[in-house]
């Protein structure tokens, strides 16, 4: 019984992403028919520019650890009930930060010295940033939805200036290189991946989503946190201050953005480019989606999208890449549709359950 | 166990669909349309071009790399593919696709390739990189730094092709203003300024030239919001002729020449089109020309590492005068043009690059 | 349930036969309007109707009575259009409409009073009545306004159902609506009226004004269908019966020749202890005799002390304006009054959900007018709020993190982790204690019915943890009670059990303020009662003193 009830949970989680993966499929089909191609060729292409090849494979997890960061930032503050649209900015953030650090520090710093330390300041500087949409949610009432999507403009307009005027190389638009702070890349411990993008912040992004699920199933915080997302007034009759869980929420929210810049910043290029990741923020919304707001979840859709932007390129010789763009957002509308068409489904199935479990 | 037998229902209900999607899906790859591209082969030659951010679709720098490649195509019978990168990392991961996959010629379409180009070059020795406008660097005392034998970069004399397009607003426009719109503030955009200022300058030295830039990030070339805000202001100063160098944020500028019934000028490729009437020229630059030209060197084993430039000796700069826009420039304007040309090309005109 | 109180309920009073109130016996002679056969209608694996029937004569009042979950909306959204049946056949004039629309439903003059208003706030009484089918003006484009309120007077005198046609709905008092819905309904010419609980959110005297309301329609010709299971208010008022259990109809009674305790045991399955006797409590706690805020003596030994509380609503207003009274250990004080006089308020000013103006409040000796909601807690301070489902219980949390909602933070050891080997535990043994089924502590508390949902509630604020909840006088468990509607919306069998828990708790030395929209609840269980009045204490009476006669002329600001 209470297995059953767990399975009922696990695939009403499950099954919506399944559908829209489906969905997706037979739309991507149909247009690549339109674009006179045929979709075996194609769906073959993308996989094997992406899982068939080991350099694929890496730039497939590359994105992925960005996209993980950015989703679990969305998921963060969802959970509490807040739309933090402000990760697109907070990433950029904690990667200037990261870089800004990375150039302060000595040359020859020990990178296990370094790197957390870079790490700190990128996530400090998008939990600030995050921050600053929570409290003025929990003190004055304004709607973070605005002020994320205000801060995105202000900060990466500010971001831009920055760049272009003071910190650039000349004839370029990114930083110089760090000095010190530089993640290993994937390839230097795995020669196969030589040439992908793929770093060990990868492992920072999945020891993110493990300290998210602990976070957030595991703990008193998770548990308040939570409450407030589902039934504000019951987290108010259990003693819980909804103002706090919000600023929590979206510090905690904003530092997965901001170590979602590191990737970039610390693991490929060891330099900050001005809009090095333009995309992965609101896309992080769609991968937190996809991800039923939940840690894991968001890991497997993030290499779901990010298999997606890497086979993009991959098929591009045969279709435009704005057919990548369609799928995305066919599985995120199939998404929306199927969730509480599942959910509805499946609660039906509950009452019985629970009647059959009780006598009489 | 009756309820829970009905309870399984709708769960099957959702397997249901998936499957009958799924199996839509498998009948579907079996489709194959007529005409489709069959699988790569090695044989004969591969041309790669990875388009900038901006991509495909900006009727100026980046449809004039896809130009010469689709004319390659034809006329050398080139294998082009062109890809199209999303975000910033991409463009490195769309480089790296086409030398693994051992392409004849890589070509970069804008100066943001220049490091990954520089990079890749080093890497995949055999195989050849181009980079449109590519970025020398300079070692501490000035001078270029080498590049390396499997790269060329290819670079255009713009103040020259600018230059004849400034005596042509000035010559035609009937106003002692004429207007300049720039993208991105970068040295890059700045020799266009530099060479049309010093046209307008040769022939009327009284002349003022307004310029103006859209901003200071790549989003400056496309903002053609941004770009019919400033011409409508600088027409309503006084200005009859602009000169746009501003990637498609220029499509703004062509708006606001119609709106205003003045003059524009485009950039890179013949934009005639954009606003019929309403364009006085276009200071072609040979990408195009450049591109298949990269291509043709690499067919016939004359490609050369290093810098190449294209200036109006080698055709690789210019300005449109055909049927479209003969009515608007006298034949005197013309025969003062060509002269304006030789010299240049003789060198008795000395054009600067440089603010 | 309510029925058996002791004290004569004007509602139980039937008009004598010959006035308005149409002659049972003439009924059977009247052509049967609605007849509804072998409906049965599920919503996935739910079963929500089975076999169910109806049979309404023409003129008649008729009740259709059960427990929650009976079935009763169900049948009838099917007669109103709302949802088609999956089997049976609906009947209306005669006709077989079977699986019709709501506009057919409406069209065929059958109108539906929902339990939820379905107004629009922003617009006038006029407007909301006419919404629909609007008088238009020139050109068919505009609402003819003053046509409007003219068929609304014409309505109003016609009918007797007095409403301010020109004011706003969201101006109105909860009655005032309800006749609003009312003559919505007649407006668009509704012959057979279903009433979904009407009485729910009245006082006294607006049911007598609904019932006179009700006989005159009946008398015109029209019919009402009215869904309840207070069953005072089906003896007062109807003329047939139809008794639903598990969405199947069980019988059919003519009101004259049955008794409440026959139609309870229809809906029960089985005999319920109907009468809530008051009888005092066997023992107080200590053996000492505590009688009530009358006695002086026992005024510095409260419990709980609220004074000259004043407090602001929502909307700005005074909710409260100098509340003032004492509840101590082994008493029951009931707060009486009509839904929206400040009752919310002041619990959830005593509770900590709501900032007190002026004023403080004690438990036992300490103020606790500025603590916060833990704090309350942890000194032994316990609330069963009225609405569970939005602020009782999370209800997509497991039964087993319900169960600690509020006292979370006792269950969190290093780096905040949640023991929940320990919350497993203590759950398996709350719901054993407080039978709450299905006994699955991983099951969302939203896959419970209403009555299951409420015990879960009560077992985590009444159940008494030694190891967790010590008090400042060293007892265990909580001392004060707040228990707000408790039993709203519950089935019997969850009634009786907490009426019992809370008859417990007082023999236990426990002081309990309990708010009850029943008030015969009220009467069964207090052992004082306290009348709130727009914010202020009407009267407080000693519960020998009370009768639904006075406590509802007090309710209804008719003494002061």
């Amino acid at each position: 019984m209470s297995r059953g009830m767990q399975r009922e949970a696990v695939l009403a989680a499950v099954l919506p992403p399944l559908v829209a993966l489906a969905v997706a499929l037979v739309v991507g089909d149909l247009l690549i028919l339109a674009f006179g191609q045929a979709p075996a060729t194609v769906f073959g292409m993308l996989l094997q520019g992406t899982w068939g090849n080991a350099y694929g494979f890496g730039q497939v997890l590359y994105k992925a650890t960005t996209l993980t960061c950015t989703g679990l930032a969305f998921a963060m503050a969802g959970r509490a009930g807040l739309f933090n649209v402000g990760a697109e900015s907070q990433l950029a953030l904690g990667g200037l930060a990261a870089a800004l650090v990375g150039l302060a520090l000595p040359a020859g710093t020990p990178p296990l010295a370094a790197v957390p330390v870079c790490v700190a300041a990128a996530m400090g500087a998008g939990a600030a940033a995050g921050g600053v949409a929570g409290w003025l949610r929990a003190r004055f009432g304004a709607s973070e939805v605005i002020v994320t999507i205000m801060l995105n403009f202000i900060t990466l307009a500010a971001l831009n200036w920055l760049v272009a005027t003071r910190l650039h190389v000349p004839e370029s638009l990114h930083t110089p290189e760090i000095r010190a702070g530089a993640v290993a890349r994937l390839s230097d411990t795995w020669p196969a991946f030589h040439g992908s993008a793929a770093n060990f912040m990868l492992i920072g992004a999945l020891a993110l989503a493990v300290a998210a699920w602990w976070f957030l199933f595991r703990t008193r915080g998770g548990y308040e946190l939570r409450a407030v997302g589902l039934q504000p007034d019951a987290a108010e009759f259990g003693g819980i201050r909804a103002g706090r869980v919000w600023i929590l929420a979206m510090l905690l929210s904003g530092a997965c953005a901001g170590l979602g810049g590191t990737n970039y910043v610390l693991g490929y290029k060891h330099y900050y480019e001005d809009g090095f990741a333009a995309g992965a923020g609101f896309l992080g919304i769609a991968v937190a989606l996809v991800g039923r707001n939940h840690p894991f979840g968001i890991v497997i859709s993030a290499l779901l999208f990010a298999t997606l932007s890497q086979g993009g390129l991959a098929v591009n010789a045969l279709v435009p890449k704005q057919i990548v763009d369609i799928l995305q957002a066919v599985v995120i509308i199939s998404v929306a549709v199927a969730v509480p068409e599942v959910r509805q489904l499946l609660r039906n199935a509950v009452p019985a359950r629970a009647r059959s479990a009780t006598p009489a | 166990m009756r309820a829970l037998v009905l309870s399984y229902r709708p769960m099957r209900t959702v397997l249901a669909a998936i499957g009958a999607l799924l199996a839509v899906h498998g009948a579907l790859l079996f489709v194959h349309p007529d005409g489709a591209t069959p699988d790569a082969t090695t044989e004969g030659l591969d041309v790669g071009i990875v388009f900038d951010v901006g991509g495909r679709g900006d009727k100026s720098f980046n449809d004039g790399a896809w130009l010469g490649g689709e004319r390659a195509a034809k006329a050398l019978g080139a294998r082009v593919r062109y890809i199209e990168p999303g975000e910033g990392s991409d463009r490195e991961a769309g480089l790296r696709l086409l030398a693994a996959e051992e392409f004849d010629l890589v070509i970069g379409v804008g100066f943001i390739f220049t490091d990954d180009v520089n990079t890749l070059a080093r890497e995949y020795p055999g195989v050849r990189f181009a980079d449109v406008d590519y970025a020398v660097a300079t070692d501490s005392t000035g001078a270029p730094l080498p590049l390396p034998p499997n790269l060329t970069a290819l670079k255009f004399r713009e103040e020259q092709g600018a230059f004849l397009v400034g005596a042509l607003a000035a010559l035609t426009g009937g106003s002692k203003k004429v207007g300049f719109i720039g993208g991105m503030d970068i040295p890059l955009i700045h020799k266009f300024e530099a060479g049309y200022k010093a046209g307008v300058r040769h022939v009327c030295a009284d002349c003022t030239v307004i310029a103006q830039y859209a901003g200071v990030t790549p989003e400056a070339f496309r903002n053609p919001g941004k770009g019919k805000e400033l011409s409508l202001s600088q027409y309503q100063q006084g200005v009859r002729v602009i000169f746009h160098a501003a990637g498609s944020t220029g499509l703004g500028v062509f708006e606001a020449a119609r709106a205003s019934n003045a003059l524009a000028i485009g950039v890179d490729a013949d934009q005639y089109d954009e606003a019929p009437g309403y364009v006085l020229t276009s200071m072609v630059k040979g990408i195009d020309q450049a591109v298949f030209d990269a291509i043709k060197s690499v067919k016939d084993g004359t490609f050369q590492g290093g810098v190449r430039q294209f200036g109006l000796a080698e055709k690789g700069v210019g300005y449109v005068y055909d049927a479209n826009n003969r009515s608007l420039i006298p034949d005197s304007v013309r025969t003062r043009l060509l002269a304006l040309e030789a010299d240049i090309i003789a060198g008795r005109i000395v054009v600067p690059s440089t603010r | 349930m309510t029925s058996g109180a002791p004290v004569p309920d004007p509602r139980l009073e039937r008009e004598p036969p010959g006035g308005v109130a149409v002659a049972t016996d003439a009924l059977d002679d009247r052509p049967v309007v609605v007849r509804l056969t072998g409906i049965a209608k599920a919503f996935g694996a739910v079963q929500a109707n089975r076999d169910a029937s109806l049979e309404v004569r023409q003129g008649e009042i008729h009740a259709l009575v059960g427990e929650n979950g009976a079935g009763k909306s169900t049948l009838m959204k099917i007669l109103g259009g709302l949802v088609a049946p999956d089997a049976g056949r609906v009947e209306v004039n005669g006709r077989d409409v079977t699986g019709w629309k709501t506009s057919d439903a409406i069209a065929a003059g059958v109108g539906v009073v929902h339990q939820h208003f379905m107004l629009v706030p922003p617009l006038s009484v006029a407007e909301n009545i006419v919404l629909g089918q609007e008088p238009r003006g020139a050109g068919g484009l505009t609402l003819d306004r003053t046509r409007a309120v003219a068929d609304v007077h014409a309505l109003v005198t016609r009918t007797g159902l007095a409403v301010p046609a020109n004011a706003r709905v969201a101006e109105l008092s909860v009655g005032e609506a309800q006749r609003v819905e009312i003559l919505k309904a007649l407006y668009r010419g509704a012959k057979i009226l279903v009433l979904d609980e009407p009485t729910a959110v009245l006082s006294p005297p607006e049911v007598r004004e609904l019932w006179r309301v009700l006989r005159t329609l009946v008398a015109d010709g029209g019919t009402v269908i009215l869904i309840t299971h207070k069953l005072d208010e089906v003896i007062a008022i109807s003329d047939g019966i139809t008794v639903m259990r598990a969405g199947a109809t069980v019988d059919r009674l003519r009101t004259a020749d049955t008794t409440p305790q026959a139609i309870a045991r229809a809906m029960v399955g089985r005999d319920v202890a109907l009468a809530l006797d008051h009888a005092p409590p066997p023992t107080r706690s200590g053996g000492a005799a505590v009688a009530g805020a009358t006695d002086p003596t026992v005024a510095d030994r409260a419990l709980l002390s609220v004074t000259n509380v004043r407090v602001t609503s929502d909307r700005g207003g005074a909710a409260l304006d100098g509340v003032s009274f004492a509840v101590h250990g082994g008493e029951i004080l009931g707060i009486a009054g009509v839904e929206g006089n400040g009752q919310t308020e002041l619990i959830e000013a005593i509770a900590g959900l709501r900032r007190v103006q002026a004023g403080t409040i004690r438990l036992g000796d300490r103020d606790i007018t500025r603590l916060d909601v833990p704090q309350r807690a942890a000194m032994g301070l316990a609330h069963i709020p009225e609405d569970r489902h939005r602020r009782g219980l999370v209800l997509d949390y497991s039964i087993a993190e319900n169960l600690i909602l509020g006292r979370q933070q006792r269950y969190a050891g290093a780096a905040g982790t949640l023991d929940r080997a320990r919350i497993a535990q203590e759950a398996a043994q709350q719901i054993t204690a407080f039978d709450i089924r299905p006994a699955d502590a991983s099951l969302p508390a939203r896959a419970l019915s209403g009555g299951n949902q409420q015990k879960i509630v009560i077992a985590r604020e009444m159940g008494g943890r030694a190891d967790r909840l010590r008090t400042d006088d060293g007892g265990e468990g909580f001392r004060v009670l707040l228990a707000a509607q408790p039993t709203r919306g519950v089935d019997v069998g969850a009634i009786e059990f907490i009426h019992a828990q809370l008859r417990t708790a007082r023999a236990a030395g426990r002081a309990i303020v309990l708010v009850s929209a029943d008030l015969a609840e009220v009467l069964a269980l207090a052992d004082r009662v306290l009348v709130l009045y727009r914010g202020r204490v009407a009267t407080e009476l000693p519960r020998a003193a009370c009768t639904t006669e006075v406590l509802g002329a007090y309710m209804t600001g008719a003494s002061a």
